[in-house]
């Protein structure tokens, strides 16, 4: 893109600018549609397995409801409670959202269709997601209120919990594809089981290691069964009680973006992203960004439908899960994993 | 832990289970009826909104006995009355106050000229309070635009009182 706008007439730095606002505007834009419908779909997962018929009055099939229901909350009036921060207050919701934009910056919708193709793709995920925390315990503090601080408290202990064990699923996978960047990640799935299926999670190795990463990005974006910092029947609405109108709205459009993020993730990562599934010169026909988007909303009904059949884990349960079942497994798949790459010859 | 629970803890067996439930469930027809769209049947018996009939000559039904308000339990019926100028008995004040009202149904049933009766109508949500506060207007208001439906159940009912 940015020999385009070179060819435009402007200088190296110039185009380079431009071209990468436009990039940005390009995954930004379309990722924020996504988000509304996404919670639209979200909704109507859930009611069709609960035999519900869910949104279906604004627009056609109820497609409007989410911009409905931000207008609605838009035209809200924003509430800051006397006691709380007023800056970090402010700030908390902002930073949530920033974050949850900045890690698609280092997905590939397609071969080379990425932002910013750098080497550490994934340790710049690990680090984002990390910082992920700081938009929840900063509302938690700020909003000087019991229930949005216990939350936030739970929130922190589940995020950095998980996340370590997400480090070490991340490893097994960067040991086998022997790089960092995404793209090459993916490209490391082509052919990858008996050479005609794209993928990490065909291989038995590897299959355990993405099942725990599918729990653990539950955990990660605190989605059900993991959503005890949201806990409604404990904590209110979580570190989002004091939160009104837009700032409200910026959580929720943040959280989704995490969650589309993971399912991201997975399909990356393990399913072979914008690769079809099977590596048939046919299937090559469609698009790339097909087969990633594809994928992508799959992981979506998967998230969805696990929230709509499994009730809400306890937080020790959750505690006891994360420290005592995933990292001692994890870290064993790691051994076994690295073993055997060693033993075939693979770094060689 | 025997060995079969601790295959079927690490194969998520339990989960792989509910999750193949709820995934037929998602594909059953709903449950749920298109509510504004759609109506479920009322039974001939429904007790929705108050109505005070008329005779067919227009006069209407009320004598002012006062039983609805004896009977009520929640105490929601006011009566004062009156001899009219032609000297019948009649109400100069018939107030339900809806926001009382159990629904019990008792009024109709003390009623001995099925005047005052409870009909069909369940769609009477209000923005205030105030217009929850039935007057003798209102009822007979209820009672002229419900009357038909009123008379159907009534006589759908009639084989079984």
């Amino acid at each position: 893109m940015t020999g385009f706008f070179q060819n435009l007439g402007m200088s190296y730095e110039w185009a380079w600018f431009v071209s990468t606002i436009c990039g940005i505007l390009l995954i930004a834009l379309p990722l924020m549609l996504a988000v509304a419908m996404i919670i639209y779909v979200d909704r109507k997962i859930w009611a069709s397995m609960a035999l519900r018929r869910g949104p279906n009055v604004v627009g056609p099939f109820g497609l409007l409801q989410s911009f409905a229901d931000g207008l609605k909350v838009f035209l809200q009036e924003t509430i800051v409670p006397s006691a709380a921060n007023k800056g970090l207050f402010l700030i908390a919701p902002i930073v949530t959202f920033t974050l949850a934009l900045l890690s698609w910056a280092v997905i590939p919708f397609n071969s080379g269709a990425i932002l910013a193709d750098i080497n550490i793709g994934l340790l710049y995920i690990l680090a984002i997601s990390s910082l992920g925390v700081y938009g929840t315990i900063m509302a938690g503090w700020a909003s000087n209120s019991k229930y949005p601080f216990f939350s936030a408290m739970r929130a922190s202990a589940q995020m950095i919990s998980y996340e370590v064990s997400i480090g070490f699923i991340l490893i097994c996978v960067v040991l086998w594809a022997g790089t960092f960047n995404i793209n090459d990640i993916v490209w490391a799935q082509k052919g990858h089981v008996f050479g005609i299926i794209n993928g990490f999670v065909a291989n038995p190795l590897l299959f355990p290691m993405w099942v725990m990463f599918l729990i653990s990005s539950l955990a990660e974006t605190q989605r059900a069964p993991f959503d005890l910092t949201e806990a409604e029947s404990e904590l209110v609405a979580g570190y989002q009680t004091e939160y009104s109108s837009m700032a409200f709205a910026a959580y929720w459009l943040g959280e989704y973006a995490n969650v589309l993020l993971m399912c991201a993730l997975n399909a990356t990562l393990f399913w072979g992203g914008w690769l079809p599934p099977l590596d048939i010169p046919v299937l090559y026909l469609v698009p790339g960004f097909v087969w990633f988007l594809l994928k992508v909303f799959f992981f979506f009904f998967v998230f969805s439908w696990i929230k709509a059949t499994v009730p809400r884990y306890r937080y020790d349960q959750l505690m006891r899960l994360g420290w005592k079942v995933f990292l001692p497994v994890s870290l064993l798949f790691v051994v076994i994993v690295s073993g055997y790459l060693m033993a075939t010859g693979h770094f060689q | 832990m025997t060995v079969g629970q601790l295959i079927k803890s690490f194969t998520l067996w339990e989960f792989v289970k509910a999750h193949w439930l709820t995934l037929k469930y998602f594909f059953k027809p709903k449950a749920t009826i298109n509510y504004p769209f759609e109506k479920n049947p009322l039974s001939p018996r429904f007790r929705g909104e108050h109505a005070l009939r008329r005779y067919p000559n227009g006069e209407e039904r009320c004598i002012a006995c006062k039983l609805c308000e004896a009977i009520c339990p929640a105490q929601a019926i006011t009566i004062e009355a009156a001899p009219r100028d032609d000297g019948s008995r009649r109400t100069t004040r018939y107030d339900i106050d809806m926001t009382k009202c159990i629904y019990c149904g008792f009024c109709q049933e003390a009623c001995p000229v099925d005047a005052i009766v409870e009909g069909p109508n369940l769609e009477y949500a209000t923005e205030t309070r105030e217009e929850l506060l039935y007057d003798k207007a209102k009822l007979l208001a209820n009672g002229d635009k419900w009357e038909r439906a009123i008379a159907a159940n009534l006589e759908a009912d009639a084989p079984y009182r």
